[in-house]
């Protein structure tokens, strides 16, 4: 089935000069080998469209099951100079739980939220 | 050395944070040490600004007295220590105010330290090569230089404890390293143990964003949904000897400490989980693992580290501009067809009065403000849209262009346009933020104590 990915994961973005990291954590074990063969760094930037200007890289940090989008040039110079309202970015991490996953029926049961 | 369990508790993430958390953890917390972060990226850059313009501003945290007076009654009858980096520009003069403070709380003979050596501005053009962000020599900043800090590691604030402060102020340090100093003291571990230290200044990551810990930044109703939140405790970090740490919480405050909010935490602000650069240590988050081991309770063991490297990276501000910005409003039936013809007439009279503009953008608040190009097309028309017009320019009189031809969509605009009252000033001065590395032994820090 296909399900929105904040149905299977949860996010946080923080900023660092011009480079903003946006990390996404599986809710379940089971969602995690979801994340790292469909969230591909390529589909990442490219759901993002113009947001990211520069290159991404993708982290997994399989202790954790959460993989982290370091992406670089996606706070317009960075928290002082950017004309964005929002300055650090905080709100970029929102956008990527709309990503739409690919989740197999039987994990149904282990979705999170309302639908 | 101690061989018993520390208690470190966060008293603020950042210089606008709340005060009354840092009140419960100092009265209710059982702590050993009250660690304050009061300073992000730009604040020296925004002091420095200020304090050219204000001589009566003393250049350090503008709410160092609430802060303090929300804590040492507490802390002084207890015998908590304070690790804090309200200094900023100016840690004597913070550390005068605090034995201030102290004088009027009738608590005498109380030893503060201040550490100073991270304000580098005299020495950066010589001390530093290259501008990490553009590879541009740093000298190309000599004319819009406004202040320069290394970032300094915890050492200084160990050589102070060691000295028998019970108040720690200083200037610039890393965030971590705040409160890696107290585990460093207590324990005795060496400066050079990176697998320790990695450890602390790990436990400092996760402690430094105060209720980004405990459920702050994290409920999204019916997915992730937390108790109270409006009544976030600050964070407790119950360290072992060993460097493993349970991260909590005062019992009956708001928030909650999960897994969920633990993890969110760790990478916050995180490149390479493998290489987080600090000052003390290379942090590496890929080896640890967490347990849930009660309520609001999470247990990480197996923080580690690997050895740190030559350079200490110091933070650069630079005037570079202005910013001018203001917006009007459509609401009702057709509110953007509106706004889009009006953001034509904005970009048609900015051609007409030659606006010069190293960057422009003109958002639809409530439609595409805060994800830009990643908004989906198909997002249905609010009901109501902001037009928010801003622009960076090399000087005031161009920024103040952006409110002088807002101002003109009142009676030269389009149908229903909604406008506020324009007396404000709608321009601000651009602190631009570089980075660049110094070798550590350009920058010694110097420990000064005064007493109450």
């Amino acid at each position: 089935m296909k399900v929105l990915l904040q149905h299977i994961a949860h996010a946080r973005s923080g900023d660092k000069g011009n480079t903003s990291n946006i990390a996404v954590f599986a809710y379940a074990s089971a969602f995690y080998p979801l994340l790292k063969e469909q969230l591909t760094a390529e589909r990442f930037k490219a759901f993002y469209r113009g947001a990211i200007q520069g290159e991404v890289i993708r982290h997994e940090v399989d202790n954790i099951e959460a993989l982290n989008f370091v992406c670089h040039g996606a706070l317009g110079g960075g928290v002082s100079r950017s004309l964005s309202l929002d300055n650090y970015g905080k709100a970029l991490s929102a956008a990527v739980l709309g990503f739409e996953m690919d989740v197999p029926d039987e994990l149904a049961s282990q979705l999170r939220g309302p639908r | 050395m101690r061989d018993t369990t520390l208690r470190i508790g966060s008293g603020a993430a950042w210089w606008g944070d709340r005060v009354s958390p840092a009140g419960v953890n100092a009265e209710h917390g059982r702590l050993d040490y009250l660690c304050f972060e009061t300073m992000a990226e730009a604040t020296v850059s925004a002091a420095q600004v200020r304090a050219r313009r204000d001589p009566s501003f003393p250049g350090y945290d503008t709410y160092l007295d609430d802060r303090m007076r929300a804590v040492l009654p507490a802390c002084m009858r207890q015998g908590t220590r304070i690790v804090s980096n309200q200094g900023w520009l100016n840690p004597d003069a913070a550390a005068r105010r605090i034995v201030e403070l102290l004088q009027e709380l009738g608590i005498h003979g109380v030893k503060v330290a201040s550490v100073n050596g991270s304000l580098i501005t005299d020495r950066v053009l010589a001390l530093t090569d290259t501008i990490m962000e553009n590879g541009q020599p740093t000298a190309t900043l000599a004319d819009s230089l406004i202040s320069a800090e290394a970032y300094l590691g915890a050492e200084p604030i160990v050589e102070a404890l060691r000295g028998g402060a019970q108040i720690v102020v200083t200037g610039r340090v890393a965030d971590p390293s705040l409160f890696l100093a107290p585990m460093m003291f207590e324990f005795g571990w060496d400066p050079m143990d990176h697998e320790k230290v990695g450890a602390g200044n790990a436990i400092g990551h996760l402690m430094e964003c105060g209720a980004q810990v405990t459920g702050g930044y994290f409920s999204d109703p019916g997915f992730k949904d937390v108790p109270e939140p409006w009544n976030f405790g600050f964070p407790i970090a119950e360290v072992e000897p060993d460097g493993t740490v349970v991260i909590t919480k005062v019992e009956g405050t708001g928030g909650a400490v999960t897994l969920q909010t633990v993890k969110e935490q760790m990478l916050y602000e995180v490149h390479d989980p493998a290489r987080y650069l600090t000052p003390d240590v290379v942090v590496d988050f890929t080896r640890c693992r967490l347990e849930q081991v009660g309520p609001d309770r999470v247990r990480v063991t197996g923080l580690t580290g690997t050895p740190r490297t030559p350079t200490l990276k110091v933070s650069i501000g630079c005037t570079e501009g202005f910013i001018g910005e203001d917006m009007f409003f459509y609401a009702g039936p057709g509110a953007l067809r509106r706004a889009q013809l009006a953001k034509k007439v904005l970009e048609e009279r900015f051609k007409i009065v030659g606006l010069q503009a190293e960057d422009l953008r003109i958002d639809f608040l409530g439609l595409n403000a805060i994800h830009g190009e990643a908004t989906p097309a198909d997002a249905p028309e609010p009901y109501e849209i902001a037009v928010r017009a801003a622009a960076r320019t090399r000087t005031r009189e161009e920024a103040a262009k952006v409110g002088r031809e807002i101002d003109g969509m009142a009676v030269s605009g389009i149908a229903h346009t909604g406008k506020r009252v324009p007396h404000q000033d709608r321009t601000r001065e651009v602190i631009g933020v570089w980075s660049s590395l110094v070798a550590r032994e350009e920058v010694p820090a110097r420990v000064s104590y005064f007493e109450s």
